[in-house]
């Protein structure tokens, strides 16, 4: 450290001490990283490599007849994702305009501390309420159907969510509201046109990041999908079906311990997931940095 | 572009009724919560048949109760800050006010990397990292405490970073040239002056982290949670927890008392994220007072 070089009184003991500690740290949050992706690696390449590799990716999961596809779980893991993200964009959105300028400044405070607090509520207890709460509604209104379903996890995914979308959007879209409120209001515009017009397509790249943020929420979360999509392995057709996640897939067969041919697919699973998770984070820093 | 004159009270009561929803969807889940779970709350929600005093000190096993359950998501929250916050505290450091250039920019890319590792992931790699224990060093190495409190805090690192290095970027400048001022050297600016200013608010980081880590299901499943394991009994052993209790008695409860437990279970832990978030915004709160001098 050249500043260093003024200070006589330090200690070179206690020196050396805290900058390998500080750079130890750090080293250890990268190779950590590395460690991830290399288990993940070492595990996943043989299925990928082996004679049977179409056997992982094929849609039919029969272990018994010794057809272990996860691509059926793929899809159903990008179809819940993304119904959950077209239910929580427009009302993250909207509740975005509302805190910002829309709502009187009393009632949009209280929403905007509703969704901070939201981000403290466990996801298992989102879970647990509505086994409850939302699966008996959905059994009356659809009758036939069991309420665990495609339908009931993206609803309560969505709410999940929420708080991501409406906390990344909400700091860009208040600057962009704040920037152009008076020029608007002197042209005569008032605040739902200020919004629509000036304010969000102002705001478009921080919609796009909360989006692709709140995706990568979604298809990552487990709990939702275990307690309440009903874990069918099939391809997702109807919002009535019962399908099964990539993350869900991983804490069944863990924990029911189903042997090891059952593992392969556990390591393709889980290196798609990590696949999907560095895709999105490549993403998210273009779009970022940009607005920065 | 033009909307037709109609998509402007729309949109207005469009965003109405989001932030309506929003609350009636909270609102919901806390009243249907406290309704099916107040009338659970009481010594016997924690400690069943047991005498709760003999309970307490571990006398008696509580064989019908959360007390196990509360124990284990105790002592793994204690272990993963064991691990966790002195990495995490060095690894902001380092980034706020050491790294540069092309090394701060890779290093800051690898905690984004980690933050974005889903959780049932971080759980496989646990996983994975006994599988491999057990082909080559340790043929009896199995899922437990250690594991899963190792894997919550590579999950809550990423947090613990970014919010020590925020709260040290946050500091006001003024505060920074006092220690060139006095000849101090930067590791002894950053030890006597930067890092004391800015305590509470990394506080208040791991205090989140720590909530982040209590809440979390998805890890301990894949690392050596168990139903009925009773009290934590050591480093390598099995043990329960909150979050997984709930998630199993949800999904297989015999008796309606199992269920009224699962509500009791789901409101204690409600109750320890929500006052740990509280306690956080406290402390932010407090601070943003403190150094308000450009707000």
């Amino acid at each position: 450290m050249g500043e260093d070089g003024v200070c006589r009184n330090e200690n070179r003991l206690v020196q050396a001490t805290w900058l390998g500690a500080l750079y130890g740290s750090t080293g250890l949050c990268a190779l950590a990283v590395a460690a991830v992706f290399a288990f993940l690696l070492y595990f996943a390449a043989p299925v990928f490599w082996a004679d049977n590799a179409g056997s992982v990716l094929s849609l039919a999961w029969r272990p018994l007849d010794g057809s272990f596809g996860i691509l059926s779980m793929a899809a159903a893991s990008l179809a819940l994702a993304v119904s959950a993200m077209l239910v929580a964009m427009p009302a993250g959105i909207g509740i975005c305009c509302f805190t910002c300028g829309l709502g009187p400044p009393m009632a949009a405070r209280l929403v905007l501390g509703l969704v901070r607090f939201m981000t403290s509520i466990p996801t298992v207890v989102y879970g647990f309420v509505s086994v409850f709460a939302l699966t008996p509604i959905i059994q009356a209104v659809f009758r036939g159907s069991s309420g665990f379903c495609w339908l009931t996890a993206g609803l309560t995914l969505s709410l999940l969510v929420l708080p991501t979308v409406v906390l990344l959007l909400e700091g860009p879209l208040r600057d962009a509201w704040e920037h152009t409120a008076l020029a608007a209001s002197a042209l005569g515009l008032d605040a739902s046109r200020t919004l629509l017009h000036v304010a969000l397509p102002r705001a478009r790249r921080s919609i796009a990041a909360a989006a692709v943020l709140g995706f990568s929420r979604a298809i990552g979360d487990t709990l939702i999908a275990l307690m309440l999509a009903g874990n069918a392995p099939q391809l997702p057709l109807s919002p009535l079906d019962s399908i099964r996640t990539l993350t869900a897939h991983i804490a069944l067969v863990v924990s029911t311990e189903s042997g090891s041919r059952a593992y392969n697919s556990l390591f393709a699973a889980g290196l798609l997931l990590l696949g999907a998770a560095t895709a999105v984070n490549l993403i998210l820093r273009r779009l970022l940095r940009k607005t920065a | 572009m033009t909307f037709p004159k109609f998509a402007y009270p729309a949109f207005r009561w469009f965003c109405r009724a989001c932030a309506l929803c929003l609350a009636a969807a909270l609102a919901g889940l806390f009243g249907f919560l406290l309704w099916r779970g107040l009338g659970t709350l009481g010594p016997s929600l924690f400690f069943g048949e047991a005498d709760p005093w003999r309970a307490l000190l571990l006398r008696v096993p509580v064989m019908d109760g959360l007390w196990p359950a509360c124990l284990g998501t105790l002592s793994l929250l204690g272990l993963t800050c064991l691990l966790a916050v002195p990495v995490g505290i060095a690894a902001g450091v380092c980034l706020a006010e050491y790294a540069a250039g092309p090394a701060k920019a890779w290093l800051t890319f690898c905690v984004e990397l980690l933050a974005s590792i889903p959780s049932v992931v971080m759980g496989l790699f646990g996983f994975t990292l006994i599988l491999f224990l057990r082909r080559t060093i340790l043929p009896t190495a199995n899922t437990c405490l250690l594991l899963a409190a190792g894997c919550l805090a590579l999950l809550v690192l990423p947090y613990l970073v970014s919010a020590t290095q925020k709260s040290l970027e946050s500091l006001p400048e003024s505060l920074r040239l006092i220690g060139p001022s006095l000849g101090l050297g930067t590791g002894r600016a950053i030890r006597h002056i930067l890092l004391p200013a800015s305590a509470r608010s990394i506080l208040a980081g791991v205090i989140l982290a720590v909530g982040r880590a209590a809440e979390d299901t998805a890890v301990i499943l894949l690392t050596g949670v168990v139903a009925n394991a009773g009290a934590p009994a050591g480093l390598a052993g099995k043990f329960e927890a909150l979050p997984f209790t709930i998630y199993s008695l949800a999904a297989q409860y015999q008796t309606p008392e199992e269920l009224d437990r699962g509500y009791g279970a789901a409101m204690v832990l409600l109750a320890l994220t929500g006052s740990l978030f509280v306690g956080a915004h406290l402390l932010h709160a407090t601070l943003r007072r403190r150094w308000q001098v450009n707000p």
